[in-house]
């Protein structure tokens, strides 16, 4: 049985002239255990929409999203929240770390909505990453790819079943963004989390045995350009 | 990582504005609880000096003039009376005893009251009385010789031994100070221990000295400012309220003192409802110090509640962090607060103290200390409500796109 499958999967939003835009028409993807999937597409294409529907972050408009046996289109709000705190590790473009909170406190934030603070852990995650020694820096004291490297911690911080990354590698050079994927890729394997990660850019696909055209999944031809 | 350190971040990365809300509610906690306090404990004081008597009898005036004259030391004497007034009640089957007292001069603005040692036998509190410090003793009734209140002897600087002119009149002017100084020396062989009410700011006299001081009426030298009156029993002053009162227009029969002095203070109740009505208006503005800072920052920081929603935080839990902040800002002034009402009523009660002798305790124990900080906490709170509707109402995938 998939970890994720998504069947019949539609999503639209309201364009700023009132007029509806799909985003998302999907009739099926699967995404095995411990597998590692790049989804390819252009910018506007709704790859981040994606993400966020199978986080749970957003309700698709019909169609099902089952993830680790549990259907997350039935579930209400305050569950599929659990669900994202529990089994889920997401690691944004821009990191998305908290300024005011030290490398340590944010990974640490990574298990406070889930599994509860494990300070080893969290150590341990960061000692992996390379930054052991960086615990106590706050995010304005760690160059770019180090603070990537904490978002990667923050998101193997409550052992997800998944994560997903959106762009992880977009605001890196190319030698640290090379870097950033493998560790991204070395720590889901380790961890035992599947990863579904999107990117247009094809240096990042290159490295992947498993890429997806999202234009084949997607029924929606033209980019959405008004989507979140 | 708890919301507990989750909101103590967000007041750290938010310290100006923390600190300058935690002020106001600070301010406002302090003010509503030392105008409460200042309000209940002067009222519970100043209704229960009494200097241990039931009653005052002086001249025709009012009450409250003779009450605030006689006991308080503050007003002026309406007149003076007879000395066959004070023989009269003193024999009054219905006094226990009536102390006789005279004034019309001071030393350096504190007021010389001539009284009998009749004065420092009546205990103005239960097995208290008027008695001097070490070395010490009363004064010689046939001498020249005076026992000082404990604050007119720290403020003056007199001790045993210090010899002063007195004054005519209740009123010291400096520029005057030689044209109405008696000639007449007094010296001081006793400082009274501190009683904390209006006598400690009295300098105490023999009767006849002051009745006899040099440049007074030597026509007058009989006359009394107002007798101090004690009763057999409390039930009688209102005959005697009647006796005096209604049959006479000679004299007025202050009974009982208590009341009086509950009447001034329920005439001036507005002034104390108006200050509770400007102390209430600071609370509810504290409240809404809370409310424009966190709401401010609500755009700032609702990229920090969309990342904590996709890390699995629920809705109601970034609204509770915002609460809880607000909440968090309130405990911290109200904490301040105690401060600032510790200021205020020390302050508050040193000026009283030294214009009435009337000693209010800053540490004393009042309702206020509990239900102020519990309603600015519980306003705080419900300032919080309106940035928290908003945190919970954040879209998460509308904030967490990066910027542009």
């Amino acid at each position: 049985m998939p970890l994720l499958e998504v069947s019949q999967l539609k999503k639209s939003f309201q364009a700023p002239d009132g007029t509806t835009c799909t985003v998302i028409d999907m009739p099926r993807f699967t995404l095995e255990e411990r597998s590692q999937v790049a989804l390819q597409g252009e910018s506007g294409l709704g790859k981040t929409t994606f993400l966020h529907l199978i986080a749970g972050i957003l309700k698709p408009d019909s169609g099902r999203i089952s993830f680790a046996g549990q259907e997350l289109t039935a579930l209400d709000e305050p569950r599929r929240d659990r669900v994202r705190a529990m089994s889920l590790g997401y690691i944004f473009q821009t990191f998305n770390l908290l300024p005011a909170f030290t490398a340590l406190e944010n990974v640490l934030l990574g298990m406070a909505f889930g599994p509860g603070a494990d300070r080893q852990l969290a150590r341990s995650l960061l000692d992996r990453v390379g930054l052991g020694v960086r615990l106590a820096h706050y995010p304005r004291q760690l160059s770019t790819g180090q603070q990537q490297r904490v978002a990667v911690a923050r998101a193997l911080a409550n052992r997800p079943k998944l994560v997903l990354a959106d762009e992880p590698t977009g605001n890196l050079d190319s030698a640290s963004a090379r870097e950033a994927l493998k560790l991204i890729r070395d720590t889901c394997a380790e961890n035992g989390a599947a990863l579904l990660l999107v990117s247009h850019d094809r240096e990042v696909l290159a490295q992947f045995e498993n890429v997806v055209a999202l234009a084949d999944l997607n029924r929606v031809a033209a980019p959405a350009a008004s989507a979140p | 990582m708890t919301l507990g350190q989750i909101v103590f971040k967000s007041l750290r990365q938010h310290a100006l504005s923390t600190a300058v809300t935690a002020g106001s509610i600070a301010l406002a906690a302090g003010l509503l609880m030392a105008v409460w306090a200042v309000k209940a404990q002067s009222q519970q004081t100043f209704t229960q000096v009494t200097g241990g008597f039931d009653a005052v009898l002086g001249a025709r005036s009012s009450k409250l003039q003779l009450v605030l004259n006689a006991v308080f030391h503050l007003e002026a004497s309406p007149a003076n009376i007879a000395s066959e007034d004070f023989e009269a009640i003193r024999k009054h089957p219905a006094v226990a005893f009536a102390v006789p007292i005279a004034m019309g001069d001071n030393f350096r603005g504190y007021r010389i009251v001539g009284t009998t040692p009749d004065m420092f036998a009546v205990e103005y509190a239960p097995g208290r009385r008027l008695t001097p410090l070490k070395p010490g003793r009363l004064f010689d009734p046939t001498l020249r010789e005076a026992v000082v209140g404990s604050f007119a002897a720290r403020k003056l600087g007199l001790k045993p031994g210090s010899k002063f002119h007195p004054y005519h009149g209740l009123n010291f002017r400096e520029e005057e100070e030689e044209e109405h100084e008696h000639e007449d020396e007094y010296v001081v062989v006793g400082v009274l221990e501190p009683s904390n009410t209006p006598a400690d700011r009295v300098i105490w006299i023999p009767l006849e000295g002051l009745q006899t001081m040099s440049g007074h009426a030597a026509e007058k030298a009989s006359e009394i400012s107002a007798v101090l009156v004690k009763l057999r029993s409390p039930a009688i002053g209102a005959a005697m309220d009647q006796q005096y009162n209604k049959q006479d227009d000679r004299l007025t029969f202050a009974w009982p003192i208590g009341k009086t002095m509950a009447d001034l203070l329920d005439k001036i109740g507005w002034f104390d409802r108006i200050l509770a009505l400007v102390a209430a208006l600071v609370a509810v503005v504290a409240a809404g110090s809370v409310l424009a800072s966190i709401y401010n920052s609500m755009n700032e920081r609702r990229r920090q509640i969309a990342l904590l929603r996709a890390l699995g935080a629920r809705r109601r839990t970034v609204a509770a962090t915002v609460v809880f902040e607000a909440v968090a800002i309130a405990l911290i002034g109200v904490a301040l607060g105690f401060v600032v009402y510790l200021a205020i009523l020390t302050a508050a009660a040193r000026v009283i103290r030294a214009q009435t002798g009337v000693v209010l305790e800053a540490l004393s124990w009042h309702p206020v200390l509990i239900w102020a900080p519990l309603v600015l906490v519980g306003l705080s709170a419900v300032a919080g409500l309106v940035p928290a509707i908003k945190a919970y109402r954040t879209e998460v995938a509308e904030h967490l796109a990066p910027a542009h």
